[in-house]
């Protein structure tokens, strides 16, 4: 049987051994982040965006690189997903994005601040994260949705649906080509509160570009609901 | 209590309690804010909340362990604390700097690195009380009648945890560093050095409460200890999954992980094992019943749901996930929550010599905390699971997701509603025992 002093021997070599293994890995982990983090492109705006972060406690409520709080949103791929437009738009004013909805805190950013922490979360995007976060498998055909320009998908969609996807902040777009015309659209893009004051949808920072491509995807949008 | 010194861990306890009040209070609040009563998000948002509620736990179990240790190294040593006005004066410059932490928290003055959000100057701070609390038991044990085991392991442990404090101050720009760092001191708290913590604490109340043979449970306590890091170091992996890390972390994470249950199994079955061989008329029953209840739910929380949560192909889903909620609820209970509150039990008899440790008040707070938390980890594994197949596997909207798993916060409020009612009968009925006594009262075996 056992003795406690081969007991306390099994004990100290095997800690030894695996502390010296964590150690070599570890070095040599150090070693690959780099190349896999494309550490190059870490100027000095990413790593003011880095230190903001954590500064405002981001991941006191979002997760990043799967960790933090599960309050809100995962944001590695933020940038891929809502873009530089939405990003900033939110960072100004995050209530007036997602109106009535789960609060985020308006830590009144300047401007510069708000670049830093969207080159932040752009330079996240781009890491080789082993293929987390996984694509959603079981997800619907995106067919439903072809010829959406990028804009909608990035940030109309953030509030609304069409064919059952996307937000439910605001109010489904099946067949909203039917029921507007293209100069209610044109106008509404451009300031929602001056058409209908009370309207709750914030005015965005759409481009003359951005526009032109929403009202020819809007428009076309003439199946569903009535 | 055998000796003066011991008194000061009354003291510690009575800040655990205090501090773990508190921070059932912070859980509610983020409790209903999942479900969409945020009325105190211009007071408290939910990021303070967050670090409030985490960091208070860390604290509380710190005041536990550093009790636990003024209580245990004067037995297991045979003399007195070296210096009691030191150990009183390390228990006031702790409170101050916790209470100025969670304060700061509210006005944002914090670094936002989950569970390390404790600013850095405070760091310092922190450093020097441990040393202080270090030189105190290690100079005990070093001038004790005989060194113990238990003793040693325990020292070793407290000794390892605050030398793994340091790698979370480590300076980086590197989000990826960062974050790698960060579970040096995270996971190897955890599920690495606090296990000797946890190891020698069950071991001193095994060999008081059941009377086996000390040289028995100290041959089992190496070898749980053994395995812990046998398992634990590399099982620091799991972290290193998806943050921008080499991929054999997948490997090595996993495997390693999956071993990590072992080291509880082996816990829960040593503490059974123990109690059954002591075998006679054990005097505090209501502590072995938490010593008990520790070893199981420790291997349940932190073995068998972290063993399922880890897993390579399970982790790329429910990573960041509200499963992750699920798992550390429990684990943190189960190891180290339940373990405190065990060695209270144990202690508080004999530091103010009143017997109301067989109270029926004790017994309810036991079993009620428990099936309370066991709700609440049921409630928050419903609302992860529902999380990943939605959000994950489905593609919907984080917030559209929240808004269909909302129910569910709705039966966690529910249980933790339970496990509050447990932990305030925990609570009076160490109010009841009264101040420690002056005199030494009687001897412990």
């Amino acid at each position: 049987m056992l003795s406690k002093s081969q007991a306390k021997t099994f004990f100290l070599i095997g800690t030894g051994v695996f502390a010296a293994i964590f150690a070599v890995l570890t070095l040599d982990t150090f070693q690959r982040i780099p190349k896999q983090t494309n550490a190059g492109e870490m100027n000095e705006s990413v790593i003011r965006g880095k230190h903001l972060f954590e500064q405002k406690n981001c991941m006191g409520c979002h997760t990043i690189l799967g960790e933090g709080a599960y309050y809100a949103p995962e944001l590695t791929k933020v940038f891929e997903r809502r873009g530089e437009n939405f990003i900033k738009a939110m960072l100004r004013d995050p209530e007036a994005m997602y109106p009535g909805q789960r609060k985020m805190v308006n830590y009144r950013l300047s401007e510069q601040e708000i670049t830093d922490l969207t080159s932040f979360l752009q330079w996240i995007g781009k890491m080789d994260l082993n293929g987390f976060p996984p694509k959603p498998d079981l997800a619907p055909p995106t067919s439903l949705q072809t010829g959406a320009p990028s804009v909608y998908s990035q940030t109309c969609a953030a509030c609304h649906s069409l064919n059952g996807q996307g937000g439910q902040v605001g109010p489904a777009l099946d067949g909203i080509g039917k029921r507007r015309d293209l100069a209610f659209l044109e106008s509404w893009l451009r300031d929602p509160m001056a058409v209908k004051p009370d309207s709750k949808m914030p005015k965005l920072p759409l481009s003359e570009e951005e526009i032109k491509s929403l009202l020819t995807f809007l428009s076309s949008q003439i199946q569903g609901e009535q | 209590m055998k000796y003066q010194s011991q008194r000061i861990a009354y003291w510690f306890f009575a800040v655990c309690m205090l501090l773990f009040g508190l921070q059932l209070v912070y859980g509610f609040i983020m409790g209903f804010a999942h479900m969409g009563m945020d009325g105190l998000h211009s007071i408290i948002p939910f990021n303070v909340a967050r670090a409030t509620h985490t960091n208070l736990l860390v604290m509380w179990l710190l005041a536990g362990f550093m009790g636990a240790a003024y209580y245990i190294i004067p037995e297991e040593s045979e003399r007195d604390i070296i210096s009691i006005k030191w150990a009183y004066i390390q228990l006031i410059a702790f409170v101050v700097v916790g209470v100025t932490a969670i304060i700061g928290f509210h006005f944002q003055w914090w670094e936002g690195r989950k569970f390390l959000e404790i600013p850095r100057p405070l760091d310092y701070l922190v450093v020097i009380d441990v040393l202080l609390f270090i030189g105190l038991i290690g100079g005990t044990i070093w001038n004790g009648k005989r060194y113990t085991t238990t003793s040693l392991v325990l020292f070793f442990g407290l000794l390892t945890a605050a030398l793994l404090y340091l790698p979370g101050m480590i300076e980086t720009d590197h989000q990826t560093h960062d974050s790698y760092w960060r579970w040096w001191v995270v996971h190897l708290w955890v599920e690495g050095v606090w296990e000797l913590i946890m190891g020698a604490i069950l071991s001193f109340l095994l060999i008081k409460l059941t009377g086996v043979d000390r040289e028995v449970i100290e041959k089992w306590l190496y070898v749980i200890v053994g395995f812990t890091f046998l398992s634990g170091i590399l099982g620091t992996g799991h972290h290193y999954y998806y943050i921008g890390t080499p991929k054999y972390w997948l490997m090595v994470g996993g495997l390693f992980s999956a071993l990590e249950p072992v080291a509880f199994l082996g816990m829960a079955i040593y503490a059974i094992a123990m109690a059954r061989k002591g075998g006679r008329a054990v005097e505090n029953r209501t502590a072995l019943l938490w010593t008990i209840g520790t070893a199981v739910m420790s291997f349940v929380g932190a073995g068998f749901l972290g063993f399922a949560h880890t897993l390579p192909q399970v982790n790329l889903y429910t990573h960041g996930t509200l499963v992750t909620a699920m798992h550390g609820h429990m684990a943190f209970w189960g190891a180290y929550a339940s373990l405190v509150l065990a060695l209270i039990t144990y202690a508080m008899p004999s530091l103010t010599g009143r017997n109301l440790h067989d109270t029926k008040t004790n017994a309810f707070a036991f079993w009620t905390s428990n099936i309370g938390m066991i709700a609440m980890t049921i409630a928050f594994g419903i609302a992860g699971v529902a999380q990943v197949y939605l959000e994950r596997k489905i593609g919907l909207d984080f917030l559209l997701v929240q808004k269909e798993i909302e129910v569910h916060f709705l039966g966690l409020i529910l249980a933790a509603t339970l496990f509050t009612c447990g932990i305030i009968a925990y609570i009076w009925n160490f109010i009841r025992f009264g101040k420690p006594v002056g005199e030494v009262l009687r001897s412990s075996r």
